[in-house]
């Protein structure tokens, strides 16, 4: 097979499974709403907890609506390799001829479409009830968009670490929320900036620096943990 | 040299010679310790600024660099053992955690209770260093978790392995981010440009705590690693031999 073959099909293999994994979400629609129904109420709960008062929500609202995100965005990571655990199609992976990480990548990109995207789109809607202007409300869109993408390649690595073992929720959460830290302070504390009206490109470079750090290694990570975790 | 290595990777070599290094390291570390503790506590000039309260430095730097050391030792034998397969650097990795944990919680305790008297506060959430050594605690945390969740040793060496490396990335860039708050901590003092810039009589017992407590450390680390290697061989020859022979 020449150079030109391989990178076809890593292409295709990246696609296909992509596709493959947008068909399953779609026939399970549960799947993908649920994380965004408990976006929604734990973006709630903070209301209830800390009082009606617009200004301290207007305040604490980034901060909220990215903690959210984070916890939801680990609500769906947890599945991303357990039916293809538990009904063999991870074994076929692992023998298929397309590099590991090329389809580990296609699983990661078919799981940012059906949660960081989602969370991306349904912010604005949440974001009405803490008071956020229209304006600070696109680039909370904007730094979700960055940093979703790195949650879900940094905890596709913790996904496929724990894949198959028991109490494996608690033990996810346990290893990415440490490593998830620097995307969530330039997250919430970019929006926090802009909401006071400063300057937000520093916050913004570093979020799309993180996603392509992680697009560029976590695949790999992910790939070798896969293999170990699969034996 | 070569061969000396490839020996010292052998568990029963290397049980042997850790034996020998451990009091070569623990003796003199506790001895500086213990010239530390004294000049630091009786000898040391008071701080013009903060009194008697800078000297919970002498256990609080040297804490916070070692538990630096311990994430470095821990990611850069997991890494080796990784990619060699050197099942040693595994035991290595395996034994650094616990200690590393241990003076990481050191480290945000006395810098705590520091605290107190200087900002006013036990917890300040506003200083960067105290931050991201809370959670340097909680990466410790999620690797000794990962480990003790798998029973099968050869696969949670890998799978922490990994933890280890990807979190040895993240450690600078988790630094860099809780930086980008404003800092309350005084900036740094000991390394930078021009010399270090503390009065000798403060710096000499500073300098001997950070020196013994690495060699405590050292000493520490190869003790939790025979206990390690005699359990990971528990089925080998070697070690039966040992037990049978009722040498140490």
């Amino acid at each position: 097979m020449n150079t030109e073959d391989e990178s076809i099909s890593m292409f295709s293999g990246i696609a296909g499974i992509a596709r493959r994994d947008l068909l399953l979400a779609w026939k399970r629609p549960g799947d993908v709403l649920n994380p965004l129904f408990f976006f929604a109420m734990v973006a709630a709960l903070f209301p209830l907890a800390v009082g009606p008062s617009p200004e301290q929500l207007k305040l604490s609202g980034p901060a909220v609506l990215w903690v959210a995100a984070l916890l939801s965005m680990l609500l769906s990571l947890n599945s991303l390799f357990l039916s293809d655990y538990e009904d063999g199609s991870l074994d076929q992976m692992l023998v298929s001829p397309i590099p590991l990480s090329a389809l580990a990548l296609g699983k990661t990109l078919a799981h940012w479409l059906t949660s960081g995207l989602p969370l991306v789109v349904v912010s604005p809607v949440v974001a009405i009830t803490f008071q956020m202007p229209f304006s600070v409300t696109g680039y909370l869109m904007l730094t979700l968009l960055l940093g979703t993408i790195s949650l879900s390649l940094l905890g596709s690595v913790g996904a496929a670490l724990t894949v198959g073992l028991h109490r494996g929720t608690a033990l996810l959460s346990l290893l990415i929320l440490p490593l998830a830290m620097p995307i969530l302070i330039f997250g919430a504390r970019t929006v926090s900036l802009v909401a006071s009206g400063d300057g937000v490109a520093g916050g913004l470079y570093f979020l799309a620096a993180y996603a392509v750090l992680t697009l560029s290694f976590a695949p790999f990570a992910t790939a070798a943990a896969l293999r170990i975790s699969n034996e | 040299m070569w061969k000396f290595i490839h020996q010292l990777a052998s568990p029963p070599h290397f049980y042997r010679i850790a034996q020998i290094l451990i009091p070569w390291l623990a003796v003199p570390g506790l001895l500086l310790i213990g010239y530390g503790t004294y000049a630091g506590l009786f000898l040391a000039p008071m701080d013009y600024q903060q009194g008697d309260a800078f000297r919970i430095i002498y256990v609080h730097v040297p804490s916070a660099y070692l538990s630096m050391l311990a994430y470095m030792t821990m990611a850069v034998s997991a890494g080796i053992g990784l990619i060699w397969r050197i099942k040693l650097s595994h035991a290595v990795a395996a034994a650094a955690a616990p200690l590393g944990a241990w003076f990481t919680f050191l480290a945000l305790a006395t810098g705590s209770i520091w605290g107190k008297p200087m900002w006013g506060t036990w917890w300040e959430w506003g200083d960067p260093r105290l931050t991201s050594e809370l959670i340097m605690l909680f990466l410790y945390f999620g690797y000794m978790a990962l480990r003790g969740a798998i029973d099968d040793t050869s696969k949670a060496d890998r799978a922490s392995a990994v933890l280890a490396l990807v979190g040895a990335v993240n450690v600078p860039i988790i630094h860099f981010s809780v930086e980008w708050w404003s800092s309350l901590h005084q900036g740094p003092t000991l390394i930078k440009e021009g010399g270090p810039a503390m009065d000798p009589g403060m710096l000499y017992p500073l300098l001997a705590m950070i020196l013994g407590f690495t060699l405590v450390f050292g000493a520490l680390l190869l003790r939790r690693v025979r206990a390690e290697v005699l359990f990971r061989e528990r089925r080998t020859r070697w070690v039966k031999d040992l037990v049978l022979s009722g040498g140490n």
